[in-house]
């Protein structure tokens, strides 16, 4: 990572491939955010701009977020993946500075989180950012009604009015019939259902999952996955989301970013990781993935020669998997048009066999 | 583990310290009882090196009470504020439970709450929080007490309790958030708690009765004062121990500090909260009775008064077992308040109906007798005594059970208290210390050595020698007797699961029952004397050598057990080579806290004999002598101290060398 020495405030250029996508514009940066914990840890990174996991190690320090640079784009589904310990959590849990960060910054809307004071905070943090927890974090004393009003009720607001927008929240959640519930009388996935309409009701800009499904199982996880989905069209947020299960981040994700010790190794659309990884580790990442699932059509086509007869036409951001069918039926290559159903290329029946090969073989 | 073993003398000249120390110790073991008359100093600690302390705390607390003064007011206007304070306070729950509130002489008279409707609500309430059981041993217990005469005197402790729980819970709660909040204070005041759990609770008797005088007051605030500390250590650990999602979930909402503590932080710690309230609550009602040595009245009263008459055992009985009900009625219930999870829909108005239903009891009863005055005192011919009943019992087993209780009691005294007894007072007093010292070095260092050999020292140098021997023989003997007996059954215990439940129904009732009802059965049997206050103890102390012993066993890890008997062990084999061993720091604890228990029994125990500390503490009451209690209290603490420090080495090297920690 390119390594920026100048102030926090002042925003050295971002390494290209850490970029929000053209389109969006940027919600939430973070610059040479560093995360690092011991005693004199403050001292030691003000002392060392850039230090060496040597360094680190020799001060007896332990750097759990390492010069993280990256933007989140506004209604993007980010996605930060890694292994356990490699600092995930601190990571999030500094963008919304429930961690204090080391060094580095942190921005939302272009305003520098790290400058706020704590009545500021406050104030972001009751209307504009949101979290779902891991284990939930349910409040035990509480009904479902009461969980879900608790946000609103910190905020001062009256208890006919927090009651009713608790209730609207809840029915989205499809829990319309639990609202009298107590935490202990729902199976997980209601309890995290909960968790989210809690987040959700006061209508954050800023969603942050931290691994909100993994204490959940497998068809469970599913059927909230689909439910996180058709959330999100609904409600377009900005969502910053941990996994460490790559399967979902290829479901769910605009972007992942894969972290190893604290550092971010490399962010890229699930595509990119798949056909590029930076290192072995990512690879490792993708390896058990069906590539049918995640290339896109326009990733495998080959540029058309002039007037060659081609097949039905697909569109490049259609999946591998989705016009496998179409393309082993036809005898002809397929051609691949854009949005705009402009020719871009051609789709070659061997390509398609290859990734599903290989899909098959990992 | 190097502190263990001791060090080995090198070969040639030099000697290391551990035969060093060895050779010291002997030497001033032997030397003066070889050679009497040349070592008398050593013997018998010289009158002219005591340091008077007792003197020190007296004039300490003459100053206080008499020179004192913050300008505008002096100390002792600030205690008799503070008493004032707790006198009105004490008014309120009084009138409620006991006297009830009359205006003018002979005027208008608002009955107290109606022991019909007591009965009956306990009943209802039971009912709700524990079904059949519980609301059987609601009615039954205080049905007992009504019944039975111990009515009045029942509800003066009752009012005492609530007053008391009400300041311990609140102000134990406020401490513990204080201290969670500020880190750097936590291991100062977790200090101060050990330390005022180490000295006796009648320690804090003797100059509160200085300052604030005899009577109920004194009473109530010393009982403030030993029941608080648990509540401020349940409150620290239950905040610290909300799980760390919750407490980022109140900053992510945006909690002010405030809100994120009491929305967020002491509802989900409301279990541990409680459990908290139920300790203060049996520690309370335990202090309450003792109180009653210092003017408390109630059924401490009763219980004292019946020890020191000659024939009031039968009555005091009878008293004892109105505490032992109370005790009871009030451990369960608010051990089933813990339990209560909130419900919603239909078994929530189920239950805010017996709440009504309760307190509708309670009021209705109250308001009939003001018609009918039997409802409020329940007339003396309808009372039932077992006094007489009690009085049979003691004469039964004066006459059937004296000879076998006498022959036990002598053979006891003869062979085993008074040999250890003398044996002890007649060692030099350095002697003492230097095996202190001795063992200390060898658990900690040179530095630990000399804290510990302070700490006994103080018992020779504030002139406390024969009493504090007396305290250390009787504790000592009484807590070796409560492990023999205590381990095995933890043993018992870990094996079977019947006898695990049984034991643990035995442990619940022996830690309910406050320790002046231990005395009973106890002087009934052995009369006064060395050997009562000594099966007293033993009664008291014995619950942690099972419970820890148990626990221990049960915690010994599956796969070191199937090692063993892949081993070829045979069950006692595995018991004694692979889980004992094991599960040792564990049953070490235990055996902490049966000296604890032991050293905390002392003063109670005093009352039916031997001439020790607590002795010392119970005289200077009735003499209303606070630097003579003081010493004594203090001359206790350290050796709870001392004891608790060791033990805790001991436990912590041992783990450390098993890899536990
Ligand atoms: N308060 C702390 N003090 C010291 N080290 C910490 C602290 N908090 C976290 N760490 C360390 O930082 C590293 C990253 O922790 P983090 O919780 O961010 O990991 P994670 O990627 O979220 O892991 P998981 O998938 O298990 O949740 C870990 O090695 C952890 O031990
Ligand atoms: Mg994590």
């Amino acid at each position: 990572m390119a390594a920026a020495s100048q102030a926090a405030t002042v925003a050295p250029p971002v390494a290209a491939k850490t970029l929000a996508p053209a389109e969006r514009p940027v919600a939430l940066t973070c610059r040479n955010l560093w995360k690092v914990y011991g005693d004199g840890a403050a001292a030691f990174m003000q002392a060392n701009e850039t230090p060496s996991p040597e360094d680190i190690r020799q001060a007896r320090l332990f750097a759990a977020v390492r010069d993280v640079t990256l933007e989140v784009g506004r209604g993007e589904i980010f996605i930060i993946m890694g292994l356990s310990g490699s600092g995930k959590s601190t990571l999030v849990r500094c963008m919304s500075r429930l961690v204090e960060p080391t060094a580095g910054g942190v921005f939302f809307e272009h305003k520098s989180l790290l400058r706020m004071t704590d009545e500021e905070l406050i104030q972001l943090r009751r209307h504009k950012m949101g979290m779902v927890f891991q284990n939930f974090a349910l409040l035990p004393h509480r009904t479902v009604l009461g969980n879900v009003a608790f946000p609103l009720e910190v905020q001062g607001m009256g208890k006919a009015e927090r009651e009713a927008r608790a209730l609207k929240v809840i029915e989205l959640v499809g829990l319309g019939d639990k609202s009298g519930h107590y935490p202990r009388e729902l199976s997980g996935g209601q309890q995290q259902r909960v968790g989210i309409a809690r987040s959700l009701a006061v209508e954050p800009d800023l969603w942050f999952l931290d691994e909100p499904f993994s204490a959940l199982d497998p068809l469970i996880r599913h059927e909230m996955q689909n439910e996180f989905l058709r959330l999100q069209r609904l409600l377009s947020k900005t969502i910053v989301f941990i996994t460490h299960d790559f399967d979902e981040a290829i479901r769910l994700g605009d972007r992942v970013a894969i972290m190893k010790d604290g550092a971010v190794i490399q962010v890229g659309t699930p595509e990119q990781l798949v056909i590029s990884p930076a290192s072995d580790y990512v690879s490792a990442f993708t390896k058990h993935v069906s590539r049918a699932k995640v290339l896109r059509v326009g990733s495998i086509a080959v540029p058309a020669r002039e007037g060659e007869h081609l097949g039905g036409a697909v569109s490049a951001s259609a999946g591998v998997a989705e016009v496998a069918a179409l393309s082993v039926d036809s005898t002809a290559p397929l051609a691949v048009v854009d949005e705009a159903g402009t020719l871009v290329g051609k789709l070659e029946r061997a390509a398609v066999i290859e990734v599903l090969v290989s899909g098959a073989r990992a | 583990m190097s502190d263990f073993a001791v060090a080995p003398a090198r070969r040639g000249v030099r000697f290391s310290p551990g035969w060093l120390i060895a050779i010291v110790v002997t030497a001033l073991l032997v030397a003066p009882l070889a050679a009497p008359d040349s070592f008398r100093w050593a013997l018998s600690y010289p009158t002219a090196w005591v340091v008077p302390v007792s003197d020190w705390l007296r004039a300490f607390l003459y100053w206080l009470v008499r020179d004192l003064s913050f300008g505008l007011f002096t100390f002792k206007d600030m205690t008799r504020f503070v008493a004032s304070l707790f006198a009105a306070a004490l008014q309120v729950p009084k009138s409620i439970f006991s006297t009830g509130v009359t205006f003018g002489e002979d005027g208008f008279h608002i009955p107290r709450l109606s022991w019909a409707g007591i009965v009956c609500a306990m009943g209802i309430w039971g009912y709700m929080l524990g079904g059949a059981r519980l609301a059987a041993l609601g009615a039954l217990g205080f049905g007992y007490i009504a019944l039975f005469g111990q009515w009045d005197s029942a509800m003066v402790t009752l009012s005492q309790v609530v007053l008391a729980v009400a300041f311990g819970v609140f102000s134990g709660l406020m401490l513990g958030i204080w201290a969670f909040r500020s880190p750097r204070l936590q291991p100062a005041v977790v200090a101060t708690l050990d330390f005022m759990q180490t000295v006796p609770t009648f320690a804090y008797l003797v100059p509160l009765i200085f300052l604030v005088g005899v009577g109920p007051v004194s009473g109530l605030m010393a009982t403030i004062l030993y029941a608080m500390p648990p509540m401020v250590r349940v409150t620290m650990m239950a905040l610290k121990a909300v799980p760390p999602e919750l407490d980022e979930l109140g900053r992510m909402t945006g909690c002010t500090t405030r809100q994120a503590l009491w929305k967020v932080l002491v509802p989900s710690a409301r279990d541990d909260l409680l459990i908290g309230v139920n300790q203060v609550i049996m520690l309370t009602l335990n202090m309450i009775i003792i109180a009653a040595m210092v003017g408390a009245g109630g059924l401490g009263f009763d219980v004292l008064n019946a020890l020191r008459q000659p024939n009031g055992l039968g009555k005091g009985l009878e008293a004892g077992m109105a505490v032992v009900a109370l005790a009871i009625v009030l451990d369960r219930m608010s051990r089933a308040v813990v339990e209560l999870r909130p419900v919603h829909g239909h078994a929530a108005v189920v239950r805010r109906r017996y709440v009504w239903a309760g307190l509708a009891a309670l009021l209705g009863f109250t308001l009939l007798s003001f018609a009918i005055p039997e409802l409020e005192v329940l007339p003396r011919d309808w009372r039932v005594s077992t006094g007489s009943m009690w009085s049979e019992v003691v004469s039964f087993v004066n006459t059937h059970l004296f000879t076998a209780a006498e022959a036990f009691r002598t053979f006891i005294l003869l062979n085993l208290l008074l040999p250890v007894k003398k044996a002890l007072i007649g060692m030099p007093w350095p002697a003492l210390i230097a095996l202190v010292g001795a063992g200390a070095w060898r658990l900690g260092g040179w530095r630990f050595a000399l804290g510990m050999m302070a700490l006994i020292a103080f018992i020779p140098v504030a002139g406390l020698w024969e009493r504090g021997m007396t305290t250390i023989y009787l504790c000592g003997i009484s807590a070796i007797l409560a492990i023999l007996i205590g381990v095995p059954l933890g043993v018992l215990g870990s094996r079977s699961d019947r006898l695990h439940k049984i034991l643990g129904t035995l442990c619940d009732t022996l830690q309910t029952m406050p320790a002046f009802v231990y005395l009973l059965p106890v002087v009934m049997l052995f009369r006064i004397g060395d050997v009562s206050a000594m099966v007293a103890i033993v009664l008291y102390s014995l619950v942690p050598a099972i419970r820890f012993t148990d626990h221990g066993l049960r915690r010994v890890p599956p796969s070191l057990t199937e090692a063993g008997t892949m081993a070829g062990c045979t069950p006692m084999q595995r018991l004694l080579k692979v889980e004992l061993p094991y599960a040792l720091p564990e049953i070490m604890l235990g055996v902490n806290q049966v000296i604890m228990m032991a050293l905390s029994m002392l003063v109670v125990s005093s009352f039916v004999g031997t001439n020790d500390l607590g002795k010392q503490i119970q005289v200077a009451i009735s003499q209303a002598d606070p630097g003579k209690g003081l010493s004594a209290g203090l001359a206790i603490a350290f050796l709870g101290i001392l004891t608790d420090r060791m033990i805790g080495r001991w436990v912590a090297a041992r783990k450390a060398q098993m890899g536990l920690v």
